[in-house]
């Protein structure tokens, strides 16, 4: 693996399995009583955060914190970017403090890929999303949770998901979780189609390795997961589509459409989930939809990554169990 | 006065020709040419132009000193054998009165590494709404006969079409920006495949190329010319091949640097790259350089914008926009256009001198380097072959693209005038 995770199309597929097979295990420690391995031990991890984003934060922290990392959290929020000395400076801080790795979260698309290459800093670099570009790990964990509900949680180590069939819904021009899936499950063999109103849709997307319809009721039968983005009511404003009303319409996920999935297809949502809007409750509250999970999942894909970025060579439960029998 | 005997350089890339300088004229172009007194350049092999015009420079001053000066500004064009450039009115304050259009031309007089004619703005403020002082900044001492409210588009149809109008009445020209405000919002860098994979606000092409179809019929409309600022797109340039086949008067210029990078380069996240109009595409470049060749764009002009280190060494959303051109515009042209056999140097002369100086009517400037012309002339190495260290820059800034690159070409002597303002590459 690279020395840091900028993109998802930074992975190969050998790197992603790897990730996902080491997630595995790193759920496995989640189930015992003591949910602590001291892989990090003595390391410094900084939360690095120039954009809000609770969740993230929090799924990072807890990672970091079960690997027994020292964990900073530098919430730079409110720091303009309009000079934009801001993210320098703030790295040679953290770089005369000696950090390992920065786990940065910016609202300027590729502030991250400027962090990690400018010399500026030292440290590994994992992205945390930034702007409209890239989510890595949040892809990762989603490709997890396909790969426990479509695959197998046991049968699926050191498989990928090939011939699983993917549809993303929704706002695709500004999302850096839809452009971090498309890269991540081409590159493990699943086949994408996106769905949005061609107003959310960017120009060049033809490029992208997946389908695009605009027409969402064609696609879900043959999806084995549909995805549903977060709208924000704001696109209304700029005319990305007429009215609230008519975007639920024709792309909301209700239990009426939800029917005409396949059986054992699954609703992802990488939250937060505003009901109604683009999803209805009825579906968001089916067992069939996997937003909790992803959650959880977040947090041993998290852990996976920092190990496998800043930790040994070695598989991390080996590890985790030598620790053990002292 | 002194006397100068240029000797054995190829004029406009024609035959090897001795050019004798006699105080601020050229006495003599011709063969054999003895020396006498005058001090002898030996030009074997060198390429002698007439001075470079730069119808598009941002000198800074007034206003940010700190990215770049009339003084430094100038030297930085000597340095890549300009002898006139027009400054743009972006400044603090605007140059949208008499006053300040005044204090950059004299500003300009004093340094006198190149003359400088301040281009006026189009509207108070760059604002849009309303006509600067246009006929008081042409009558200044300044002379005023550019106008443009450059880094902002003159977006509203009723303002243009009365600036086009009333420049008329004293042979005026307005060069506009071609920016659709409205598609460019939280724009980076060119819309299309790159800016879908790096997640950057795209900009347009038809947001360039919606204003000149606009401004070339508001031009018909009003039998009037208007000059477009940094052509981008292949687009761009089939509506002014298709405005010039209809007889409207319009001309046209394209920068260094776009007929070179690509959006490609965006990748790199380096905000060296970020600029306005962005890079766009290997189509656009191949059809902006066609179109130089064939005269679709009349000239090249630079673009030079300056911006100190630290706006540029941050993350790309937060950087400034904008290169500096005027010490490279040469070698990057020679690398784009004649040692690609799109153009000669005689064509190179045309497009870097006799027409920007025609388009902004720089008295003195862009003339036939014959006997009795005014003695502004550039004299290059087109066989040097080396790399771009921006630490040798005369601009006070170094936001270069090209920094570490290999470009051709190299300009040795830059006369203003008669007056050595380069001397075997160092400023006099
Ligand atoms: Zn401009």
């Amino acid at each position: 693996m690279k020395r840091h995770l900028i993109s998802a199309a930074d992975l190969t597929r050998d790197d992603a399995v790897l990730i996902l097979d080491t997630a595995e295990e790193m759920a496995r420690v989640a189930d015992r009583p003591i949910k602590k391995l001291p892989t990090l031990r003595g390391r410094t991890v900084v939360n690095l955060f120039f954009e809000d984003s609770t969740r993230t934060r929090i799924s990072f922290e807890a990672a970091e914190k079960r690997l027994s990392a020292d964990v900073i959290n530098f919430a730079a929020k409110g720091s303009s970017v309009s000079k934009g000395e801001s993210l320098k400076d703030t790295a040679q801080t953290l770089e005369a403090m000696g950090v390992d790795a920065v786990v940065i979260r910016h609202g300027a698309s590729g502030a991250p890929y400027r962090l990690a290459t400018s010399g500026w800093i030292d440290a590994a670099v994992i992205n945390a999303g930034d702007g409209t570009h890239q989510h890595p790990t949040q892809a990762l964990l989603d490709a997890f949770t396909m790969r426990r509900r479509l695959v197998g949680r046991e049968a699926g180590l050191g498989q990928d998901l090939s011939g699983r069939r993917i549809t993303i819904v929704g706002d695709i021009l500004h999302s850096r979780v839809a452009r971090s899936n498309v890269d991540l499950l081409h590159t493990l063999g699943a086949e994408v189609t996106l769905v949005a109103p061609p107003t959310l849709l960017p120009v060049g997307v033809g490029h992208w390795p997946c389908e695009v319809s605009y027409d969402l009721d064609s696609t879900l039968p043959k999806s084995d997961a549909v995805m549903m983005l977060r709208v924000q009511r704001e696109r209304m404003n700029a005319a990305f589509f007429p009215t609230e009303r008519e975007y639920s319409r024709r792309y909301g996920l209700d239990g009426d459409r939800m029917a005409r999935m396949p059986e054992h297809a699954i609703v992802m949502h990488p939250g937060p989930m505003v009901r109604g809007m683009e999803i209805t409750a009825e579906v968001a509250d089916s067992d069939r939809c996997t937003a909790v999970e992803q959650v959880a999942n977040g947090v041993h894909t998290r852990m996976a990554v920092l190990y496998l970025l800043l930790g040994g060579n070695e598989p991390a439960v080996t590890h985790a169990r030598t620790e053990e029998t002292k | 006065m002194s006397k100068i005997l240029i000797r054995g350089a190829k004029v406009l890339g024609g035959e090897a020709r001795d050019v004798l300088v006699d105080g601020e004229t050229i006495a003599e172009v011709g063969t054999g040419i003895a020396a006498g007194d005058a001090t002898v350049v030996e030009a074997e092999g060198r390429i002698l132009l007439p001075g470079l015009v730069d119808l598009h420079t941002h000198l800074r001053e007034p206003g940010r000193e700190d990215s770049e000066t009339v003084l430094t500004g100038t030297r930085a064009a000597a340095s890549g054998g300009y002898t006139a450039v027009f400054a743009m009115a972006n400044t603090f304050p605007v140059a949208d009165t008499a006053g300040v259009v005044e204090q950059v031309w004299r500003l300009g007089r004093e340094h006198g590494y190149c003359d400088v004619q301040p281009i006026g703005a189009v509207t108070v403020g760059l604002e849009g709404r309303k006509l600067a002082e246009l006929g008081a900044m042409h009558d200044s001492a300044a002379a005023v006969t550019v106008f443009s409210d450059d880094g902002k588009c003159v977006d509203d149809a009723v303002i243009m079409r009365r600036a086009l109008e009333y420049v008329k009445a004293f042979g005026g020209v307005v060069a506009q920006h071609a920016q659709e405000p409205r598609l460019t919002e939280g724009a980076q860098m060119n819309e299309g495949v790159v800016s879908a994979e790096l997640g950057l606000g795209g900009w347009p092409a038809v947001a360039e190329e919606s204003i000149i179809a606009r401004d070339v019929l508001l031009a018909e409309h009003v039998g009037s010319r208007v000059h477009i600022c940094h052509l981008s797109t292949a687009g761009s340039v089939a509506i002014v091949r298709w405005a010039k086949s209809r007889g409207i008067d319009v001309t046209a210029e394209v920068t260094p640097h776009h007929l070179l990078l690509t959006d490609e380069l965006v990748r790199t996240y380096d905000p060296v790259y970020k600029v306005n109009p962005p890079l766009r595409t290997e189509r656009d470049v191949m059809a902006l350089r066609e179109a130089l060749a064939d005269g679709t764009i009349d000239i090249v002009a630079t673009d030079h914008a300056p911006h100190p280190h630290e706006d540029k060494d941050c993350e790309w959303a937060a950087a400034a926009m904008g290169m500096v051109g005027l010490e490279t515009a040469l070698s990057v042209v020679q690398h784009t256009m004649v040692d690609t056999g799109l153009l000669t140097w005689e064509g190179v002369a045309d497009r870097m001198s006799f027409k920007p100086a025609r388009i902004g009517r720089a008295e003195g400037h862009g003339r036939p380097v014959s006997a009795g012309e005014p003695a502004n002339l550039t004299l290059l190495d087109p066989a040097y072959r080396g790399t771009v260290d921006p630490a040798g820059f005369a601009s006070r800034s170094r936001n270069t693209p090209y920094e570490g690159r290999e470009l051709p070409g190299r300009v040795t002597h830059t006369f203003l005038r008669g007056r050595a303002t380069l001397m075997d590459g160092k400023l006099a």
